[in-house]
């Protein structure tokens, strides 16, 4: 079964990602922070990470830079979960490693469908 | 899948409560109860438990008929004695006396309480023709409590509104502290 | 696949409201200091748009959306962080609560604050040169323009770092073959010599042709988004002539090294349809509603499984977050608790008197248990006193602008804890002790200054616990409550007689009067229709008291006082006649049997009884009660001495019982307020037994003798 981590700082967005994902039949760990973030994958292996961008401690556009720099999640699919979809964003993510982005308004069965992109 | 219209969607409390659920007949079930020589009714859908009559604890300086409460499963319940708030029969309290736990629906909020009668005899049918105006003048229950008349072969049975005999007993009790 | 989001929107309601406090917060903050909570405000507000979206709170999501593009602004050092723009935000707080309200409520809110502080908003944002507004509209723009079904040619020419990316050149073609069938095939022209491959490199490119698809170029791109910097990629609408183009093509490219692959679409109908069964594969009755949404519930779903989280969703029940170490030390409790039941039955099996010894150490370790277990889950609705200290900070910062008075907030010990219950009923006669301090207790700054005094005035909120209680102080440096002032009013009011003498203490409790308030008094800050006698109405209705402190020139301290938690107690069991009373122990000063010489009957039959220096009331509970006692002389009577507000009361019983903890139970939830009994419950044999409450006996007591003091004093009257 594919195994997800999700790292968000919102409760409310963390629980609906993980419950998505989870009624579809994928594993998910959260984390509540990059920094938690970062621990949580350094003990396990992912097939793929879904970070918010703003959270304190550690954002997510560190987060998904140290995660590359960690040899088991050099190919990891990492998605950015962001409000803000301007190309700004998008060139951020990328140069940290990311492989893709997701758009708030959070809606389940995009997201599901999306990440078909990445995983399957 | 939608989230905002499936907003729309969900149902506000209490909204699909009762659904299918079909009464046999028109009629309503009344208990009847025996205060000394007459008989009362009750809609039964509010009457919770009947209980053997055990002592109360006193409430420090209420009203006479006020007997006191009772612990029922860990409620806290009033026990009033419909005998001496109506002025009919005698007081007395023996094996057969019980109390007619009530639940009262006041304001959105159910109150419970016990009413101390000298016996429970039966469940009554009566449709909503049946029941009879009580007449202006009469005894000494006040108006406000009987919700009408019915008869039973050969008896009167005097149907009380629950409501009121929560709102009549506080009121009474208020008034007895002044 | 039907997911129901409607469970998450309490988690998102509250975790909104928490997220507005934060702002609160560190707006407040902001000024003092410039620090770094801008970034926590803008994450906050960040995460109440997102999840306001997601709920379709558009009121809320356009709102904030403002409100972040400020913040957005200011956190990046594009804006300088304003006073004007702070005052803007903190209104901005109160409106968005506003706006979650009415989202919730499924209405639009009509408050004129609301657009008036958008246009303030927008106001600020064009003043700023640059140009800020994110681009979050442009999903808008779908070409709806290809709906028959067209076929599609792809080249997709990937740079050879796209795994690097985490991309993955066969999920998006999986992602392709829901749209449409596919035919793939890849070239491996680039492919270098073995020995030169690069393992994390890709070499590879592909040609796709989707045949008999609805899905419009904007679809196939929306495939690509993530990787179209990392690739060339070139989509053409093959019309027939192409098509047989791309076969010759196909044809030449066969002739070189290639593969071909064929993958079958598992959902061969349109992306419409395949999305629905995707989202609701249980019903047949799927209604697709727009273009743009994917597909809605069948009304049949929202009946039936989405009942339970609806009726989760209704905001009265209200929740408590607790930690977890709290819940994990129920579970241990509840484990121990588990074993000693079990030890207790095997032991019940056959017994015999040889094993009492067991069965009480088994009965020790039960109530111990139990004891700990109630501990406990007490424990679980202790908060501590900052979610009720949390409003002042932005109250002050109100006030002080409204006052024109320099205010300070000074907060101790606000970790203490309370009960949520009483928590949530003290936070409105706080705020009221709070601007009252504000608006009567602090001078204005000229005063302040010309009484030598520094300008600023500070009220400090101090938070402790004593015993079984804890006391919540407002002070405020200000000119403390004029006694002379407060005295010739009451008498104005006729609450006094003129002439009496009072103790400092009485004259300050004439505040709390009903009535005392007067209209000339009345500002738009403390008169508000509620008066200090509610304030004091509501404390005595926690179980709690208030007294008031004061200095002249130096300032005012109301002091209140409060139970830890309404739901127990600690009582000493006690028997008048037939009837078991329980006395609070925290009232008790201690109890004697009384002796007969230390009785002194004075001033027209009070019966006052010597303890050491004090000279006690008695008051024989049968007596207030109108019970029949077996003990109604009070030569050799058990006393139990209360003591409360300083006034200490002997209470005359039959017999002194148990002492123990009981559950405090409502006899107003069935039955009324009954003077001189703040709660009854339940003892171990299952009888109900009244809880006394002792100022309340106090009060009737002292409304006792008044009656006979006025009837005493008319009759003199009468006489001369």
């Amino acid at each position: 079964m594919p195994k997800f981590l999700i790292v968000d700082d919102s409760n409310s967005i963390r629980q609906m990602v993980s419950f998505t994902l989870k009624s579809a039949g994928y594993d998910v760990v959260e984390a509540s922070d990059g920094l938690q973030g970062l621990q949580t994958a350094k003990g396990e292996n992912f097939d793929l990470v879904i970070s918010d961008v703003n959270m304190p401690n550690m954002n997510g556009i560190e987060l998904c830079k140290e995660l590359r720099k960690l040899p088991t999640f050099e190919f990891t699919p990492i998605l950015m979960l962001t409000t803000e979809s301007s190309g700004d964003m998008k060139v951020r993510g990328k140069e940290a490693g990311a492989t893709g982005w997701l758009v708030k308004p959070f809606n389940p069965d995009k997201l599901l469908a999306t990440i078909k992109r990445v995983v399957r | 899948m939608d989230i905002q219209s499936l907003a729309k969607d969900i149902p506000a409390q209490g909204e699909q409560s009762l659904e299918g659920i079909e009464f046999i007949n028109n009629a309503e079930q009344y208990l009847t109860f025996v205060l000394g020589n007459e008989q009362f009714a009750i809609d039964i859908l509010c009457v919770e438990e009947i209980r053997n009559w055990e002592r109360p604890t006193q409430i420090p300086n209420s009203p006479n008929y006020v007997k006191g409460v009772i612990n029922m499963r860990g409620i806290i319940v009033p026990i009033i004695d419909l005998r001496m708030k109506f002025g009919i029969g005698q007081c007395t309290y023996t094996v057969t006396t019980v109390v007619v736990v009530l639940t009262i629906e006041v304001e959105h909020k159910s109150k419970v309480i016990g009413f101390v009668v000298d016996a429970v005899s039966d469940v009554l049918n009566a449709e909503a023709d049946d029941i009879k105006k009580a007449p202006a003048f009469g005894g000494s229950i006040p108006p406000e409590f009987i919700t009408g008349l019915v008869n039973q072969d050969n008896n009167v049975v005097t149907l009380l509104t629950p409501e009121a005999l929560y709102k009549i007993e506080k009121h009474q009790i208020d008034g007895c502290n002044q | 696949m039907s997911i129901d989001l409607a469970q998450f929107l309490p988690t998102f309601l509250e975790e909104s409201y928490e997220g507005l406090e934060i702002m609160e917060t560190g707006l407040l903050n902001l000024q003092s200091s410039e620090d770094d909570s801008i970034h926590s405000i803008f994450r906050a507000a960040h995460s109440i748009k997102g999840g306001a979206g997601t709920f379709g709170f558009n009121q809320v999501t356009e709102f904030t959306h403002l409100v972040e593009t400020l913040l957005d602004e200011m956190r990046d050092g594009r804006r300088e962080i304003l006073k004007s723009d702070i005052e803007i935000l903190l209104q901005s707080v109160d409106c968005i609560r506003l706006l979650i309200d009415a989202d919730h409520n499924k209405i639009v809110c009509e408050d004129e604050s609301i657009s008036k502080v958008e246009s303030l908003l927008n106001e600020s944002l064009n003043s700023s040169s640059t140009d800020t507004q994110p681009q979050n509209e442009n999903k808008s723009e779908k070409t709806q323009t290809a709906t028959d079904a067209q076929s599609w040619l792809i080249n997709f020419t990937p740079q050879p770092h796209l795994v690097q990316t985490g991309n993955d050149p066969l999920f998006l073609f999986n992602a392709l073959a829901d749209l449409a069938d596919l035919e793939i095939v890849c070239n491996t022209s680039e492919l270098p010599a073995f020995s030169d491959i690069e393992p994390k490199e890709l070499y590879l490119s592909w040609q796709i042709k989707l045949t008999s698809s609805d899905a419009t170029e904007d679809d196939i791109k929306e495939v690509f988004e993530w990787v179209e910097d990392e690739c060339t990629l070139e989509i053409t609408l093959l019309t027939n002539e192409a098509i047989s183009d791309v076969q010759e093509d196909e044809a030449v490219n066969n002739d070189t090294q290639e593969q071909s692959i064929q993958v079958q679409s598992t959902q061969p109908e349109s992306e419409q349809s395949s999305k629905q069964e995707l989202a609701e594969p249980l019903s047949p009755t799927a209604i697709t509603t727009d273009t743009n949404v994917l597909t809605t519930k069948p009304q049949s779903a929202i009946m039936g499984k989405d009942k339970a989280p609806a009726a989760k969703a209704k905001p009265d029940v209200g929740s408590i977050r607790v930690g977890v170490d709290k819940v994990d030390m129920l579970i241990n409790l509840v484990g121990e608790l588990v074993i000693t039941q079990s030890m207790l039955s095997e032991l019940g099996n056959d017994f015999d008197l040889s094993k009492v010894e067991k069965l009480t150490s088994g009965l020790d370790q039960l109530l111990q248990n139990t004891k700990e277990l109630q501990e406990s889950v007490m424990r679980i609705r202790m908060l501590p006193i900052s979610f009720a200290f949390n409003r002042f900070p932005r109250l002050i910062h109100d006030l002080s602008i409204k006052t024109g008075k320099q205010i300070e907030l000074v907060i101790k010990g606000e970790q203490t804890e309370l009960d949520k219950t009483v928590m949530e009923q003290i936070g409105d006669p706080l705020v009221h002790l709070v601007r009252n301090a504000a608006d009567h207790g602090i001078e204005s700054t000229e005063v302040r200054l010309a009484n030598g005094k520094s300008e600023k005035g500070t009220i400090s909120l101090n938070a402790y616990h004593v015993g079984g209680s804890i006391v919540i102080e407002v002070n405020d440096d200000g000119g403390g409550i004029n006694r002379e002032a407060v005295l010739n009013k009451a008498i104005e009011k006729g609450i006094v007689e003129p002439n009496s003498s009072l103790t400092d203490a009485q004259v300050f409790d004439l505040l709390f009067e009903p009535g005392f308030s007067t209209a000339s008094e009345v500002t738009d800050i403390s008169g508000r229709g509620v008066g200090m006698d509610v304030v004091k109405k509501n404390i005595q209705s926690l179980g709690g008291r208030i007294q008031v402190e004061s200095e002249p020139g130096k300032g005012s301290c109301f002091k209140v006082n409060l139970p830890l938690t309404l739901a127990i107690l600690d009582g000493q069991l006690v028997r008048v006649g037939t009837e078991v009373y329980i006395i609070p122990l925290i009232t008790i000063v201690e109890s004697l049997q009384a002796k007969a010489e230390l009785i002194n009957r004075v001033s027209g039959n009070m019966v006052l009884y010597r303890l050491r220096e004090d000279n006690v009331p008695v008051l024989p509970i049968y007596q207030l009660f109108n019970l029949e006692a077996q003990c109604t002389e009070i030569e050799n009577a058990l006393l139990v001495v209360v003591e409360f507000d300083g006034q200490k009361v002997g209470l005359m019983v039959d017999d002194l019982l148990a002492q123990q903890q009981v559950v405090i139970k409502s006899l107003q939830d069935n039955y009324q307020q009954v003077d001189g009994i703040s709660g009854a419950t339940i003892l171990g044999d299952g009888s109900v037994a009244m809880i006394l409450d002792i100022p309340g006996m106090i009060t009737m007591a002292l409304k006792q003798s008044k009656i006979a003091q006025k009837t005493a004093v008319n009759h003199n009257v009468e006489v001369v």
